[in-house]
């Protein structure tokens, strides 16, 4: 089994399904895009053990017994949006919305490393993600507003 | 109306589901589709002599095969979707190559097994003999023709055309000062992150066909569907759900999968899904952008152009499906905001065995851009003069509008351009860029645009308050992240008197509203945006008329503010919005939320039938803009580049972008436009490139090697507006999707020369492309 | 893209793993999976055969023996970044890090299967070559330990038999003058040319088949590095000149 958002779920029968396939299709969670397939996009980036990996370079068989964590797990509750979530939205750090997920985890995964993160390390941590729409500057600001929100300010 | 919302910077309405992961993307639709997969030719250049489908076939898990023998309409070419007089040779490929590939990529079999999976398995096993043939590539190499891509286009050449302002030849001859150059633009790509995808179901109950699509004009390919497979219009959706990333490819058509998904799916009575990968991707999807410019310009002692003759030949790849109109916007382009008294402009649009062309964000105006810009920073160099003054010397100045080019524009009228001030973007450009940065190998990067924007033929739009009070609005053209719900709400709430969050709208869907164009060519807010502000115009003026009869007063005395129909001056004299929704449809039976007012013995306003002669029920109205002329916006980049004189390495360390789109709708969305066409142009400019070889097969189809900017390439912009508001719709508004994109090119030629000392005719560059050029060989 | 058929196994042992890489015929070992897995979804690999390690205990420890720091096979580059070991007794190791590819990556590839992929525009293989330090491999005959200088046999080819698990990389402690310095298109790309410097050691890679040792005076002697997209040999042997240049300026 595969614990997905806190639940129990089956894993593939054939062993050369990818995770995000598996999430998407298999587990009917399709939040987690795919891009490329060969981990350079950061779409299908999810959480594995709390920390951000590409779904599209694991096996679903390999989380046997592993906690993910996927866009639709990252709120906590339908009527609330994380913090992170919430500063996208007020920096309008999205507009296609088809990398958003991934920059969503590996912006959670930077924020559990550094809660007061330096301009260099916020660089370092969305530059594993491709984003066409934006050109990232409100991704920057988003992450910034983000850092703040998660430690309480208004 | 009220004018509340117009020019705020109101959040997104789409953002909630796209944060939670709960947008509908192509291939989120699911329902246990099958799924293809397509064979394509390795070769850019080969006659197919067999294709073995009998193992594929044979798989567990596959449902079908189909190749060119297989498909009733496959001897049929696809449409020829924009056709010239100019274009005397133009050829569109099949759905499934017959006796001969043309490009690497062109799909040559289409395989629906169960899964994605077991469709590439299958795949392996089809067989394809391939007898290849010379390819033609590169460009130039059309040009020479000493082979063809079509056996029966001569010289390679689909089009030509050549278009003449004022007396060339005669300018030439009496210019003091005369210059020759060539450039050089390679193809570039547009590479959204989301890849194309199809999803269809045949109904055979209901006689329907639904499909989802990841493309930019569902219209087109609703009505195309119904030409090919025999069915009226009516029984054919085309829905284009949340698109990740269009910019351009996405309004080609049509892809073979847009043909193959739907008639797998009417064959096997299943739906049947198509989702393209990443390294398919680069070479089955549109490329743009290959052009070689010979130009000569006439210029007097003081830099003002005198003639500008431009020959260029033009990269059409491996067939014309969009005809010429990227030629013809890079020939229309051209003079940009400039005075150039003798113009002439010839070209010719060659086929290479390359993927087939059809515009990429800027749509022929990078190149456009890059001539002119480049040209005058010539003139500069020659003269002994800032590159700025030069500029000022030539730009049409504001009190010359409308101002006639004087050769043909995409719509095919003339190029016109409707309003704009170019010396104020300029100045305003180098107010915010600031002054030269201290350090060593530093250049300033400047570059001025016009593009024309808003083209037609319609757009409609569809705005009804529902009896709750909330109001729909709909539009054909589809979205692709510009935030086409928040800036529409916002013009209908102003019409109606109403928030935005009390609109909805839905866009790319042929069942909500069939009649349409698409989104492309910086063109939705201008279209689209005024069809909806016609249409909730008029459901505002049928609110008035409605309520003026119920509350007895004048419709004059009315307006819509706070949700309320009420009289002027008398804020507590007036009807809920909801309410008059009610009263548009008089009901017999009083199902509930109010419509007790509607029926037949609640009081009567007026004597007469209960729906007037000529009235309809609802409170509703359908509007449509058709445009009479493009709308031109303009813009000034300016940037401090430095180049490290030892590894070649780019550092932007300011780009400024001053532009004008007319009047601003919502700037928070203007400016994540900019930012990201910026984000793409420097991509463009220097770090991404189509690797081709000479056999025309593409080296690097895959993210690790085609190289897209991350955050650590792309710097903030800072970006600044002017506003010359267009006369030619009643917005005044113009459009900016492209704005970014089209002149970084030559900005960043133009500091790059500067900063190194070398002459930059071409894009792309990169660091080795500089270190050739730094470092001539011995 | 999707991989091709194969069968799956995740072994609970070493000798279990090692014994099936020496029974089945085209088999790949699977440990981070960041340069294996995208092979396998570009059917560049098809191996009959994957054998997952990540299950296999006490395989993920980075301690100190023999005057240096030993990096097991399921370390995480994430983790080694980290360590506090490694920040002490070899530095360079994670300055090396920073550059290899980016923190999600780094996340699930590992330390050793980095230095047992062997592309020559790795990282990590050079710094093992600069700093000499050692691969220790297992298989069905026992241990072994191979010397980083005997190591990198070519392009994408390590010493190790297709019967062997590489168990831990070996980094001599070192705390001299040290650094890493690469050119790379873009932030976390596979560099096109880049210089490891241990003290008075120079190893450069992105320039030739394997990593290699160089004369810090001379780095680019003897090269015949490769041309590609991004980069001309010319353009390498100059690179290689100039990082050489400024890791030795200190």
């Amino acid at each position: 089994m595969i614990r997905v958002n806190g639940a129990d779920r089956p894993l593939p029968e054939d062993p050369r399904i990818l995770l995000s396939d598996h999430l998407r299709h298999g587990l009917g969670l399709t939040g987690t895009h795919v891009g490329c397939e060969h981990g350079v996009c950061g779409c299908c980036t999810v959480l594995v053990g709390g920390r951000p990996v590409r779904a599209c370079l694991l096996l679903a068989v390999q989380l046997d017994g592993q906690e993910v964590t996927t866009i639709e797990g990252l709120a906590p509750d339908a009527a609330t949006l994380h913090p992170i979530q919430q500063a996208f939205h007020e920096c309008h750090a999205l507009q296609c919305g088809f990398c958003t997920p991934g920059f969503l985890l590996a912006v959670k995964g930077l924020l559990d490393d550094h809660p007061d993160p330096t301009e260099s390390e916020i660089q370092e941590g969305i530059s594993g993600n491709l984003c066409r729409c934006t050109g990232y500057a409100n991704i920057r600001r988003a992450v910034r507003r983000a850092a703040d929100l998660s430690r309480g300010a208004r | 109306m009220t004018t509340r919302w117009f020019g705020e910077r109101v959040p997104r309405r789409e953002d909630a589901r796209l944060l939670r992961g709960a947008g509908r993307f192509t291939d989120d639709v699911g329902e246990q589709a099958l799924e293809g997969c397509f064979v394509r030719s390795p070769y850019a250049h080969a006659r197919v002599l067999t294709v073995d489908a009998s193992a594929a076939r044979r798989h567990p898990g596959v449902h079908a095969v189909y190749t060119a023998r297989d498909l009733p309409f496959g001897e049929r070419d696809l449409p020829l979707l924009i056709p010239h007089p100019a274009l005397t040779h133009g050829r569109t490929q099949r759905c499934l190559a017959g006796s001969t590939v043309r490009y690497a990529g062109e799909a040559v079999a289409f395989v629906v097994a169960d899964n994605r999976y077991v469709a590439e398995d299958a795949a392996d096993l089809v067989e394809v003999e391939y007898e290849p043939l010379p390819v033609v590539w590169p460009l130039e190499a059309a040009a020479e023709a000493r082979a063809l891509v079509h056996d029966d286009v001569p010289g390679n050449v689909a089009a030509e055309l050549t278009q003449e302002s004022g007396d060339v030849d005669r300018a030439l001859a009496s210019a003091s000062h005369r210059r020759r150059f060539r450039f050089r633009y390679e193809r570039g790509a547009a590479a959204p992150l989301e890849a194309r995808a199809t999803w269809a179901r045949w109904d055979a109950h209901e006689g329907r066909l639904t499909m989802y699509d990841s493309t930019q004009s569902p219209t087109s390919i609703r009505g195309g569907l119904a030409v090919l497979f025999g069915l009226p219009e009516s029984s054919v959706e085309v829905i284009a759900p949340d698109v990740g990333g269009g910019f351009g490819p996405k309004i080609m058509l049509f892809y073979p999968d847009e043909i193959l998904v739907p008639f797998a799916a009417m064959r096997l009575r299943r739906p049947v899904k198509w989702t393209e990968d990443r390294r398919e991707h680069f070479t089955a999807v549109n490329h743009e952008r290959g052009q070689v410019h010979e130009v000569e310009v006439g210029h007097d002692a003081e830099g003002r152009l005198l003639a500008l003759d431009v020959d260029f030949i033009n990269d059409a790849g491996a067939y014309t499906p969009y005809g010429i109109i990227l030629p013809i916007i890079t020939a229309g382009q051209i003079p940009g905001p400039y005075r150039v008294p003798s113009y002439r402009v010839r070209f010719r649009d060659l086929y290479t065995n390359a993927t087939p062309t059809s515009p990429y964000r800027g749509a022929g105006r990078p190149h456009a851009c890059f001539v002119m810009e480049r040209t005058l920073d010539a003139i500069a160099a020659d003269l002994g003069v800032a590159r700025e003054e030069v500029r000022r010397r030539n730009l049409i100045q504001a009190d010359q509008f409308p101002y006639d080019v004087g050769v043909a524009w995409q719509d095919g009228n003339r190029v016109v351009y409707d309003s704009g001030d170019y010396p104020g973007l300029l100045d305003k450009a180098l107010h915010q860029l600031g002054p030269r940065p201290a350090g060593d190998h530093i250049g300033m990067g400047l570059g001025m645009y016009v593009e024309g924007t808003g083209v037609g033929p319609y757009e409609g739009a569809h705005v009804q308050v529902l009896v709750g009070g909330k109001v729909i609005a709909s539009t054909a053209l589809p979205t692709q992240g510009q935030a086409h719900a928040t800036v529409f709400a916002q013009l209908v709430a102003d019409q109606l008197g109403v928030a935005p969050d009390d609109v909805t709208v839905t866009t790319g869907d042929t069942r909500r509203f069939q009649w349409g164009v698409g989104t492309f060519a910086s063109r939705a807010a201008v279209v689209a945006g005024n069809a909806m502000a016609v249409a909730a115009g008029m459901v505002a003026e049928k609110a008035k008329r409605i309520a003026a009869e119920h509350l007895e007063v004048d419709e004059a005395d009315l307006e819509l503010v706070g949700g309320q129909v009420r009289v002027k001056g008398s804020p507590d004299r007036g009807l809920p919005l909801a309410a008059v929704a009610v009263l548009s449809n008089p009901v017999r039976y009083a199902f509930g939320g109010g419509t007790e007012a509607a029926t037949q013995f609640a009081p009567r306003p007026r004597p007469g039938p209960p729906l007037p002669a000529g009235e309809q029920p609802g409170l509703e109205a359908t509007g449509y803009f058709s445009p009479t002329g493009s709308a031109w916006a303009s813009g000034c980049h300016a940037a401090w580049v430095r180049v490290d004189p030892r590894t070649l390495r780019l550092e932007i360390l300011r780009y400024v972008v001053v532009h004008d789109c007319g009047r601003v709708i919502n700037p928070t969305v203007l400016e994540g436009q900019i930012q990201g066409g910026v984000a793409q142009g420097i991509g463009g400019a220097f770090y991404e490139r189509l690797a081709y070889d000479a056999e025309a097969q593409l080296r690097n189809a895959s993210f690790m090697e085609f190289l897209m900017p991350y955050a650590t390439e792309i710097p903030d912009v800072v970006i600044d507006h002017q506003e010359t508001p267009s006369p030619l719709n009643p917005l005044g508004v113009k459009g900016a999707g492209e704005a970014g994109v089209i002149p970084v090119g030559a900005v960043i030629a133009s500091a790059v020369e500067e900063a190194l000392g070398v002459s930059i005719t071409e894009m792309p560059l990169s660091p080795l492309r500089l270190f050739e050029l730094t470092r001539p060989p011995a | 893209m999707k991989p091709s058929p194969f069968r799956y196994h995740a072994p609970g042992s070493l000798e279990e793993a090692v014994g099936l890489l020496a029974s089945l015929e085209d088999s790949k070992v699977l440990a981070g999976g960041q340069s294996l897995v995208p092979l396998l979804n570009f059917r560049l690999a098809r191996p009959a055969h994957l054998v997952d390690i990540n299950r296999l205990p006490g395989l993920d420890r980075i301690y100190e023996r023999d005057g240096g720091v030993a990096v097991q096979a399921l370390v995480r580059q994430a983790d080694a970044l980290r360590s506090a070991t490694l920040g002490r007794l070899c530095p360079l190791v994670p300055e090396a890090l920073q550059h290899v590819a980016h923190q999600v990556i780094r996340n699930r590839g590992t330390v050793v299967g980095s230095i047992a992929h062997a592309d020559p525009a790795a990282e990590l293989p050079a710094v093992l070559l600069a700093l000499e330090g050692e691969v220790v491999a297992r298989g069905p005959g026992g241990e072994r330990r191979i010397a980083a200088g005997d190591f990198f046999r070519g392009v994408l080819e390590s010493a190790l038999e297709p019967d062997e698990i590489a168990t831990e990389a070996w980094f001599p402690a070192f705390t001299g003058p040290h650094g890493l310095r690469e050119e790379s298109r873009r932030h976390g790309d596979y560099a096109m040319a880049g210089a490891v410097r241990a003290g008075a050691r120079l190893a450069l890679f992105g320039v030739a088949p394997t990593p290699v040792t160089a004369d810090p005076e001379d780095p680019a002697r003897d090269l015949q590095p490769s041309g590609d997209i991004e980069a001309t040999p010319e353009f390498r042997k100059h690179l290689v000149a100039v990082l050489t240049q400024d890791l030795f300026a200190a």
